[in-house]
């Protein structure tokens, strides 16, 4: 087991070192000129500073030795200065975090809490209108558009019923609480502040239904397909023809089994979650990395997106290998080969 | 035969053959509606000119913003153009950019993947490792930067969607064909005196193109939706060609005027649904074993 976990861990730090050098080489290769996007026209025009903006960010440098430059810092945890905010990288990727994480880990858990019994359910009661209901809802989940969702969401329960607050993380009547972690919902109850934790609260309820819909979709349908599965298989049977509970041998025998497939989605789907907020986050005006990461792409802020893309990769690698990790201890036969 | 035993007979078919029909309408129902669906749309792209009752794009300032009625069905935009117009020439670019998308990254995936796996050794390795590549970076993040990169349009959003979506055709084409390089028919082609290039696209590619067709088509739905979210950011088609995330974008402070963003993001829904009713029929179709889940 344990040389199983090195061996993962080897190639998943070289699998991040690939991921600097991909991004790097695309982000040099393609035909965009940051100095257009950042300069004015004017300064464009100006040779002299055109020569000066690229000494600064040491753009005249030779490919190599830039991307060297950069993967040293790296290692010095340093992913250089973002030519948007003009502060580093990682103050910047770490300004926007919190938000981000607080965001799709509620969502993350909204999904499962409701898409994990959901499928059970739909498995137990296959071909009722439990089923139904539950297909159709994870059909529209996986099917209508995200921002689409946003927008009607905010129309309906913002604008129509103003049951829940506007875009924002919280009122802009709230004082936010003093910074500790970042996440509005630690911050807020160590300050001892309740009504800004329950502002902050009530903020969260839309985007993280928004951005859990896709999810709770992926999550109830491969809860219901594997639990099918694994009541298709002859010890099911065996446990029905001894006698078993059929409640029993549903939550005792057949969810353990079909939960490993569900293992494997739900990691995948909280990375996914974690890095796939740009579009909710640009709409509830969500101060997290999806909004940093869609301007800095826009502004072809080159060290930003790197910073970024490096941080979601390992991101990445991590919940692939926790995921694999995981996997070895839910089955035994996975380590033992 | 007496008579009373061949109306027997025949009301026996009968209730055989409705008690058929209605199996085949459970099995297959949805996959005909999203069909359906699916069919409508692309009439209406290919015949969006005759049956839109104005042009997608003059502006009319004075019709602006009015709600759906008998002139305008779906209501107009900021701009007063017409939302139900708009939203069937949306239709040309999306279920364009879907095919192409998923078609030429389903393509040069799918080969990839196939001559990869035939060949083994270290064309699969590589094959492997520069899919895993892919597949560390999300793809919206990574269409994202690729589309800023190049310049905001069509054909470049597409090269950006294109450069994340191989991978995974290359993966499932690796698997399909490792399972298929050891059957016998594969041992008797070689028998025979076929050469490899024959092996793998006359014989092995065509006993494994099932589980690829369903992904196409279950793909097709999510490169729409991919397009859509990088158009709404405003990395997709240029203003002010029609196409429904730009729409959704347009329309998506009006929350009193609804009707602007509300009817195209219920086109992607329709087509989006449709799509995966139809690759679920699919993997119905080719797989006995899921056919009676």
């Amino acid at each position: 087991m344990l040389r199983y976990v090195f061996s993962r861990l080897l190639v998943a730090a070289l699998m991040v070192l690939l991921a600097t050098l991909a991004i790097f080489l695309i982000a040099n290769m393609v035909p965009g000129d940051p100095v257009l996007t950042q300069l004015g026209d004017i300064a464009a025009n100006n040779p002299d500073m055109v020569a000066d903006f690229r000494h600064k960010w040491g753009l005249d440098l030779p490919l190599w030795d830039r991307y060297w430059i950069f993967l040293s810092g790296v290692f010095h945890g340093d992913l250089g200065i973002s030519i948007g905010s003009q502060r580093p990288v990682l103050d910047d990727i770490a300004q926007y975090a919190p938000a981000t994480v607080e965001l799709s880990t509620i969502a993350f858990l909204l999904a499962l809490i409701v898409g994990l019994p959901l499928g059970v359910l739909a498995a137990m009661k296959r071909d009722t209108w439990v089923d139904h209901v539950a297909r159709s809802i994870s059909l529209v989940g996986v099917a209508a558009p995200t921002f689409w969702l946003a927008f009607i969401m905010l129309a309906v329960f913002y604008g129509a019923l103003q049951w829940a607050p506007g875009p924002g993380q919280i009122s802009a009547s709230t004082f936010p609480p003093p910074t500790v972690t970042g996440i509005m919902l630690i911050d807020a109850p160590l300050a001892g502040d309740w009504d800004t934790f329950w502002d902050a609260a009530a903020h969260l309820v839309l985007p993280s239904i928004v951005l859990a819909a896709s999810t709770l979709g992926l999550i109830t349908r491969t809860t219901r397909a594997a639990m099918l599965e694994a009541l298709s298989q002859d010890y099911i049977r065996v446990a029905r023809a001894k006698g078993l509970a059929r409640r029993a041998v549903m939550l005792g025998h057949a969810l353990p089994n079909a939960l490993l497939p569900v293992v494997t989605l739900g990691g995948l789907a909280y990375a996914q979650l974690l890095t796939g907020t740009v579009l909710t986050e640009s709409i509830f005006s969500w101060p997290g990395l999806g909004r940093y990461t869609f301007q800095s792409a826009v502004r072809l802020d080159f060290p930003a997106i790197m910073g970024i893309t490096l941080v979601v990769a390992a991101i990445y690698v991590l919940v692939n290998l926790l995921v694999d990790l995981s996997y070895a201890a839910l089955d035994p036969r996975v380590s033992r080969r | 035969m007496s008579g009373v035993e061949t109306a027997l007979l025949a009301a026996t078919k009968e209730a055989g053959s409705v008690a058929r029909r209605r199996r085949w309408l459970r099995r297959y129902g949805l996959a005909a509606l999203g069909a359906v669906a699916i069919t409508v749309w692309a009439c209406a792209a290919i015949l969006a000119p005759w049956i839109t009752p104005y042009p997608p794009d003059v502006v009319n300032v004075a019709g602006r913003l009015l709600p759906p009625s008998a002139e305008h069905w779906l209501g107009t935009d900021v701009l007063g153009r017409d939302v139900f117009t708009r939203v069937i020439y949306g239709a040309r670019t999306s279920l364009a950019v879907g095919f192409v998308v998923v078609l030429l990254g389903g393509l040069f995936g799918t080969l990839l993947g196939a001559v990869a796996a035939y060949i083994r050794g270290w064309a699969e390795e590589a094959l492997m490792r520069a899919t895993d590549l892919v597949f560390c970076f999300p793809p919206i993040i990574l269409a994202m930067a690729i589309a800023a990169a190049l310049g905001i349009g069509t054909r470049n959003t597409v090269i950006a969607m294109l450069v994340v979506w191989w991978p995974k055709f290359a993966r499932l084409a690796r698997s399909l064909v490792i399972g298929q390089r050891s059957a016998e028919y594969v041992a008797a082609a070689q028998a025979i005196g076929f050469g490899p290039s024959h092996i793998l696209f006359r014989q092995i590619i065509p006993n494994a193109v099932g589980p690829l067709v369903v992904l196409v088509t279950l793909d097709l739905g999510n490169a729409i939706l991919v397009f859509a979210g990088l158009s709404f950011l405003g990395l997709g088609v240029v203003p002010p060609t029609p196409e429904w995330g730009s729409m959704v974008s347009e329309g998506r402070e009006l929350v009193n005027q609804w009707w602007v963003a509300t009817f195209p993001g219920i086109a992607i829904l329709t087509v989006v649904i449709g799509f995966n009713f139809v690759g679920d029929g699919i993997r119905d179709w080719l797989d006995p074993h899921a056919r009676r889940r």
